[in-house]
């Protein structure tokens, strides 16, 4: 099949994200400007069997609502069951001003994908959620957490990943 | 595949699928509350992922955000009304910093749009 996808284009309409951020740092006294990750060539790996039959893993970059998690910026594995009522994003850069995160389904879909599991659509759910810390450093995300992150869901047998960044 | 709301980004970093919906940031699937359009969203992602075949594959979810379009304005805004605020913070930040990593905590958040 032709891909159709790559005609959306973005719309002028989009938030300048890079150029608000560049700018707010330089505010704040930074000479020197974020770096965001940039691949030359971007994987793809189509999917392996049928949705029904799949098991997937959510990655979240909120933390834990937990001591630790509030307090150590970190990989974690959250169990879906029961799904956590909330997850730690204070420090995240979400638009504060204008919204909240206080329905942790408006950014861990947990609660929806529950509900395809139980009518088939997709095979199953991988008992626990993993957290990926926003970072400065592309060396610890792409050496460490990555890395780890992968094992995590190898050894559950996913087949799918959806990373929901915040 | 990745579920988000910044176009600009994830099109600088290049992911295989691209979910994206045209929301503030922090609620990447869907306006808080409104598990229909939630369900919606990731129906559309769970599509894109059976039927993309080839890297940077994008679609725009339905999103659509209940407010006012001027949300999109003030996001990480810097004019004269908060530009000396914006110095002072950064000054604190640093002083921050210093300490985190004085106790060993080498990781600091990203400066949070506030």
């Amino acid at each position: 099949m032709a891909n159709d996808y790559n005609n959306a284009h973005a719309h002028d309409y989009d938030v300048q994200y890079m150029e608000r951020t560049r700018n707010y740092y330089r505010a704040q006294g930074y000479s020197a400007d974020y770096q965001w990750a940039h691949n030359k060539d971007t994987p793809f790996q189509p999917l392996n069997r049928r949705l029904c039959d799949s098991k997937v893993a959510i990655i979240s970059t909120s933390m834990p609502d937990t001591k630790l998690g509030r307090e150590q910026r970190a990989v974690y594995s959250t169990p879906i069951d029961p799904i956590p009522a909330s997850a730690y994003t204070a420090e995240l850069s979400w638009h504060h001003s204008v919204t909240h995160t206080d329905d942790v389904g408006s950014f861990l879909p947990i609660a929806a994908l529950k509900k395809l599991s139980a009518s088939g659509v997709i095979g199953s759910i991988a008992s626990s959620f993993f957290s990926l810390p926003t970072e400065y450093s592309q060396r610890n995300t792409l050496n460490k957490d990555g890395p780890d992150i992968l094992k995590r869901c190898q050894s559950e047998n996913v087949d799918i990943a959806i990373l929901v960044p915040l | 595949m990745v579920m988000g709301s910044a176009m600009d980004i994830i099109v600088h970093c290049g992911v295989p699928r691209y979910l994206h919906s045209d929301l503030p940031l922090g609620n990447p699937c869907g306006v808080p509350f409104d598990s229909t359009m939630q369900e919606q969203i990731l129906n559309q992602a769970l599509l894109l992922l059976e039927e993309a075949n080839s890297a940077n594959s994008i679609v725009r979810s339905v999103a659509k955000w209940p407010g006012a379009p001027s949300w999109r304005d003030d996001y990480s805004k810097v004019d004269e009304s908060n530009r000396e605020a914006l110095r002072l913070k950064g000054l604190q930040r640093r002083d921050q910093q210093e300490t985190d990593r004085a106790k060993g905590i080498t990781r600091s958040a990203m400066i949070r749009d506030s």
